[in-house]
């Protein structure tokens, strides 16, 4: 999966409060699924923010397919899922999904296909509020996948899931990525990170390694992606 | 800004106000209950007739307030507010939308006081009482435009909750239901002309006493216009970029 340039960061730098959360990011991201590790407050979330154009940033620029990140242009192009469930919970899944749906414009019947791709069918009549964690986050993402957009970013999408969903939900976002989806997807679990095409290891607002999980492995002469992160967590501090 | 999803807003805002039950029915209930209770103290004398107005002015803005700073204060931090934002959605569509429900809880709201006092508590309305409607729909939509005003500064519910206290009771006392604005202190009367709570109950103070409705739908002009100025800010403190 090489790049198609779906995502140009240059110089990006964040500053909240008096901390310097990223400090002269430059970053290209391509097709595929990409995936972002590295401890929490690393700077994850805020580098996901950026490309969605929610953030302010202090200097640099962040292109998404061509255009300023968060620009008018981009805003049904570019699904996104945060952190923290963002959908109501005193509406059932259907009811956010469809009004969500109206709000981007897109066909009624994606709604019954995005409820089926997070696998939340038999959910779909309950109020949100009643749902278990992983079902809120999966109906959280159902939305972020209305309209099919050309790049998902998705912050922590699979966090209190059980291992079979999470299965499944990487099943999709390689599905996605196979169709021509840019998949940007972060997570502090090591063991997820051997099914991007391409990782990115944060730590302190920095990359501080970039490649294929092979190449990742190979580079730090570790056999697991986890002793991988150490030996380069330990080589970049000395 | 887009018709398609101004509509949407409000027509999700309506079903999670219809799923809320209990907040439905105080909202229209409420009201009115309160109205009887003050039509009751005050039997068989003129007072009811002096104040029923004022409180048809009232109740619209001080629940709308409520409502809507604290159902905005949860889409702002739920994230549903940032996740909007990420999408083609104008500022100027979440606001009306919220604004038109609201404006439709309060008309029905409003029907319903206005029903009760000049139907069954013997209220006297001079002017239209259709018109009564009208003031209480847009004076609702006043409530509205400053609670998601305000709904920037709190970070809390509990918080949002307490500007209550801050800005809606100094109306309440300043906009002649206690003492007729033009016997108040001079400065007190200055303050209470600026205050939009005072044009509302003027405009329904005279529907009671006149048919003759001009000052009406000036005082109303001035209900809107601080409406539309409380939407405005409101639209000012909505961001797409957030530190």
């Amino acid at each position: 999966m090489t790049s198609r340039g779906a995502v140009e960061i240059r110089g990006l730098r964040v500053v909240r409060g008096k901390h310097v959360v990223l400090d002269g990011l430059d970053l290209t991201i391509g097709g595929g699924v990409t995936g972002l590790l590295g401890p929490s407050g690393c700077g994850k979330s805020t580098l996901m923010r950026c490309l969605v154009g929610v953030q302010q940033i202090s200097s640099g620029t962040v292109q998404v397919f061509g255009e300023e990140a968060g620009s008018g242009q981009l805003r049904d192009r570019v699904g996104y899922v945060t952190q923290a469930a963002s959908v109501y919970d005193d509406l059932t899944v259907a009811e956010n999904l469809r009004f969500f749906a109206r709000v981007l414009g897109v066909d009624k019947q994606e709604v019954d296909r995005v409820v089926q791709s997070v696998d939340l069918d038999s959910q779909r009549d309950r109020v949100v509020g009643q749902l278990s964690g992983g079902q809120r986050s999966r109906a959280s993402l159902a939305v972020a996948l209305l309209g099919s957009p050309d790049l998902l970013v998705l912050d922590e999408p699979t966090v209190g899931l059980d291992p079979v969903l999470r299965e499944d939900l990487w099943a999709l976002f390689h599905g996605l990525a196979d169709q021509g989806t840019a998949v940007f997807v972060s997570s502090h679990v090591m063991d997820e990170a051997e099914r991007c095409h391409r990782l990115l290891l944060m730590r302190e607002g920095r990359i501080i390694a970039d490649g294929s999980p092979a190449e990742i492995k190979e580079q730090a002469g570790a056999d697991s992606i986890d002793a991988a992160f150490l030996a380069i967590v330990r080589r970049d501090a000395a | 800004m887009s018709p398609r999803i101004t509509m949407a807003v409000a027509g999700r805002v309506l079903i999670q106000l219809r799923r809320d039950r209990r907040t439905l029915a105080l909202l229209l209930v409420l009201p009115c209950l309160l109205i009887t209770l003050l039509w009751w103290m005050f039997e068989d004398t003129p007072v009811f007739d002096e104040v029923g107005p004022a409180l048809l002015a009232m109740f619209p803005f001080i629940v709308m307030f409520l409502v809507t700073s604290v159902t905005t204060l949860r889409e702002r931090s739920g994230g549903t507010l940032e996740r909007l934002l990420a999408m083609p959605m104008g500022k100027l569509d979440f606001l009306l939308g919220y604004a038109l429900a609201f404006g439709a809880v309060a008309a029905v709201q409003a029907a319903l006081a206005v029903g009760l006092s000049v139907g069954l508590l013997g209220l006297d309305v001079q002017g239209p009482v259709w018109l009564l409607l009208v003031v209480a729909v847009v004076d609702a939509v006043l409530g509205t435009a400053l609670g998601l005003f305000v709904s920037a500064f709190a970070q809390t519910e509990f918080q949002a909750v307490q500007f209550m206290p801050a800005l809606v009771i100094p109306q309440i006392l300043l906009c002649g239901l206690f003492i007729p604005r033009d016997q108040l202190p001079q400065v007190l009367e200055w303050i209470s002309n600026v205050l939009p709570l005072s044009y509302a109950v003027d405009a329904m103070q005279t529907l009671t006493e006149t048919t003759a409705t001009g000052d009406v739908w000036r005082d109303l002009a001035v209900v809107a216009a601080y409406a539309v100025g409380g939407l405005a800010l409101g639209a000012a403190t909505l961001r797409r970029r957030t530190a």
